[in-house]
């Protein structure tokens, strides 16, 4: 036992240099020199100013620009604080909520069926993504605002549609960061 | 539910299906210290190793001193991790400057990662610190999936010996499971991940302006609404790839992000979603097909093989099902919506079935990373996850964990096969006998000995046991029973709306985390030396062939009838009670 028990000291020690430092380090260093961009967060820099991440969402509430999905993180879209909202599908909470929320989409948009991803809040509270038809609800108010044709919404949102990938895994998908900056890019707000 | 959507859940199955083979034959070498292709990079390590340690790889251990060396290890490793936890506050690579974990979050988060759960009571964004991360959290993922892999090796050595004492070397076992199983498809698969988009980084958490600053109301504690323009968003980076692929791979499951592998930076892509949930099951498939060339059985290894897959086929069928129904509740509630199924706590890249799937894979198996949200699941949909969890984890299962918790259960089979046709029962040419079985049986009776026990006592405890609820009504139930049943099962996923972080829940729940990791091995190792004393018994006329698809259907009948007759009374009260009283409109 003694003997076992001085192997578990030099055991722990090595593997602790060897899996919880050296791994990671070289990990890190491969990571830094095959794929920069994606190692560093995927960072979106406009005018030498960081203004997100592609891969992380951001909350919007202009009405010129396409909403993101609601946020339980922190007070919305916290990317340090991330995490879904845990009502449970019986909790008087969340049916008020989706309901207040799908009267609010309705009043703000030409009426048609709100679709279900902008009325529930997605598991990081984070979601870059809205559902193609969720872009498509949107697209009419966000182009009487911008004075934009919905035409041409439209295809700024073809542009951004992701397809599943290899073709058949996922689920296809809208990047309402990258959606919303490049509309500004083509068409700025005044 | 879609075409495209059982496309993928069947895509997937078969792609476990191929790894199956190579992954469990290259085990089996690995494992019989035998040559492989990566012998010249890794026997130098190995070597190393050894001469740094002092351990002598020539000798062989029984399986009292194969336990003992396993326990004192853990032991060692635990109080590491509780001691850089504590004082992380010192240490580099801190760029947060975050400070000292508190005790009782300490041992609770040292035992998790110790036992394989990986259950967090903390947000890791604002509680670990970079190096905590990386040298106890990461590191506990590849050493208890190497203890894991060894102990399955060892309890199937002890099926395969003849008349031997010694079951294996418990150092060899665990230094070869993470040299050349699990070190070098991480290395490759993390960078996979990087490619994919997860982040790789040591630098402090990045600040972004946003496009379309927002104005919040926030009420505080004394009720006062105060208006607050939040023009930044800091999002947190890290050394993320080069754990999130253990954490799958090990199946431990332990987010480098409080959402897990929800969080865009962890899983961001349906193919990074793929390769995840691929490696949650490799390890516990490729193992049924080592059992089965160790023992000379290979026929053996894969009836075992497809009685787990049967049960991920129900299981998945059931969850992807109840998920695309969705929540009548929101339906009904908010006109004109567009149903879509329950989406609610899940990604749009993934959708219900990617979701679904998740669910059950990493439940399935002891992992307990979640790609979407079980508390906010359908209530059938979300007792799947509860129930492959409470049938012990044994479908594909944990690293290592998986296989000798189904070697329990086969030894059931054959005993009651046995007792069916009166004789005594065999077991791939061993005799199983009374010791076994009683064995057998302490491993099976343990687990809900706490899982309900906790559960019972928190339910009727306003103080400390129910002011941690986040939904009321059988929710409320389900919430608690999730957690225990997550840690006696070491998954580690949760019902996340309890707040796990107070003094009552970190140490009942560190408690069922122990016991359900080290009672269940003890026994087990138990049964694999008194296997491996017994005599080889030729196979006659009155033996129950465990290579047969009769077998496979018993030995799924044990699994669910000993699953259902144990569980299902709490079953009812939580989730199946919240079933009827959704559709029947009920709040709470």
């Amino acid at each position: 036992m003694k003997k076992n028990f001085m192997i578990s000291i030099w055991m722990t020690i090595a593997t602790t240099i060897l899996l919880g430092v050296v791994y990671p380090f070289v990990v890190t260093v491969l990571a830094q020199v095959l794929f920069p961009s994606q190692a560093n967060g995927s960072l979106i820099t406009l005018n030498g100013k960081v203004v997100g991440s592609r891969l992380i969402g951001q909350p919007f509430s202009s009405p010129g620009y396409f909403r993101s999905r609601p946020s339980a993180a922190g007070n919305g879209y916290d990317a340090q604080n991330s995490g879904g909202s845990n009502l449970g599908p019986t909790n008087k909470s969340l049916i008020d909520r989706v309901s207040g929320d799908a009267q609010k989409a309705q009043a703000e948009n030409p009426a048609s069926p709100v679709p279900m991803d902008l009325i529930t809040t997605s598991g990081s509270g984070l979601d870059p993504h809205i559902s193609p038809a969720a872009a498509a609800f949107q697209a009419p108010r966000v182009a009487k605002e911008r004075g934009m044709t919905e035409a041409d919404v439209t295809t700024l949102i073809a542009k951004h549609t992701e397809p599943r990938q290899l073709g058949f895994l996922g689920e296809p998908r809208v990047n309402v960061l990258e959606l919303n900056l490049d509309l500004d890019a083509v068409h700025p707000m005044h | 539910m879609t075409n495209n959507g059982w496309f993928q859940i069947l895509f997937f199955l078969l792609v476990v299906l191929a790894l199956t083979k190579p992954l469990g034959a290259f085990m089996t070498r690995v494992f019989n210290r035998e040559k492989t292709f990566l012998d010249p990079v890794l026997r130098p390590i190995e070597k190393l190793l050894y001469r740094l340690t002092g351990v002598d790889e020539a000798t062989e251990m029984g399986w009292k001193e194969y336990a003992g060396a396993m326990l004192i290890f853990s032991g060692v490793t635990l109080a590491l991790t509780y001691l850089i936890e504590r004082v992380q506050n010192h240490l580099p690579l801190n760029p947060q400057h975050l400070p000292a974990v508190a005790p009782d979050l300490a041992f609770n988060t040292a035992v998790s990662f110790t036992t394989n759960t990986n259950w967090q009571a903390y947000v890791p964004e604002t509680t670990m610190s970079y190096l905590t991360q990386m040298t106890t959290l990461a590191y506990h993922n590849f050493i208890s999936a190497g203890v894991g892999i060894a102990l399955a090796i060892a309890v199937v050595r002890g099926i395969a010996r003849r008349e031997k004492d010694t079951i294996g070397n418990f150092w060899v076992d665990m230094t070869r499971a993470v040299l050349w199983v699990l070190l070098p498809l991480c290395l490759v698969g993390a960078l996979f991940l990087v490619w994919q988009g997860v982040p790789q980084n040591f630098k402090p958490y990045a600040t972004a302006q946003l496009v379309d600053p927002q104005t919040v109301q926030t009420t505080g504690a004394d009720g006062k609404t105060t208006t607050q323009v939040i023009k930044e968003q800091t999002i947190a980076q890290g050394p993320t790839a080069s754990q999130e692929v253990i954490k799958e791979f090990g199946t431990n499951g332990g987010g480098f992000f409080n959402a897990n592998s929800a969080h865009p930076y962890e899983n961001p892509t349906p193919l990074s979603n793929l390769l995840e949930m691929l490696l949650i099951f490799a390890i516990g498939a490729g193992l049924t097909y080592t059992l089965g060339q160790m023992t000379g059985s290979p026929r053996h290894g894969w009836a075992v093989w497809c009685a787990m897959a049967i049960l991920f086929l129900v299981g998945v069928t059931a969850a992807y099902s109840a998920e695309a129904r969705g929540n009548p509740l929101v339906e009904t509630s908010a006109n004109h919506v567009q149903p879509a199924g329950n989406m609610e706590g899940k990604e749009i890249r993934f959708g219900i079935a990617n979701s679904a799937l998740w669910a059950v894979v990493t439940t399935d198996t002891s992992c307990g990373a979640v790609n979407s949200m079980h508390d906010s699941f359908t209530p059938l949909g979300g007792m799947i996850p509860l129930i492959n969890m409470l049938l012990g984890e044994v479908i594909f299962g944990g690293a290592g964990s998986g296989l000798y918790g189904i070697i329990v259960f086969i030894i059931l089979s054959v005993f009651i096969a046995g007792l069916m046709v009166g004789r005594t029962p065999e077991y791939l040419g061993k005799k199983v006998e009374a010791f076994d079985v009683k064995m057998a049986m302490l491993t099976v009776l343990i687990y809900p000995l706490f899982v309900l026990g906790f559960t019972a006592i928190s339910v009727v405890a306003p103080k400390f046991g129910l002011s941690s609820l986040a939904n009321a009504g059988p929710h409320g139930l389900s919430e608690i029973f999730y957690a225990y049943a997550e840690a006696g099962a070491n998954n580690g996923s949760a019902f996340a709306g309890l707040n796990a972080n107070t003094l009552w829940y970190n140490t009942t729940i560190a408690t069922t985390m122990l016991f359900g990791r080290f009672f269940m091995v003890i026994p087990v190792l138990a049964i694999a030396g008194s296997l491996a004393r017994k005599k080889h018994v030729p196979e006659s006329a009155g033996t129950f062939p465990v290579t047969t698809p009769l077998f496979t259907g018993l030995l799924i009948s044990v699994i669910l009838i000993v699953g259902a007759l144990t569980f299902f009374p709490a079953l009812s009260l939580g989730p199946i009670l919240e079933h009827l009283l959704m559709n029947a409109g009920k709040t709470f």
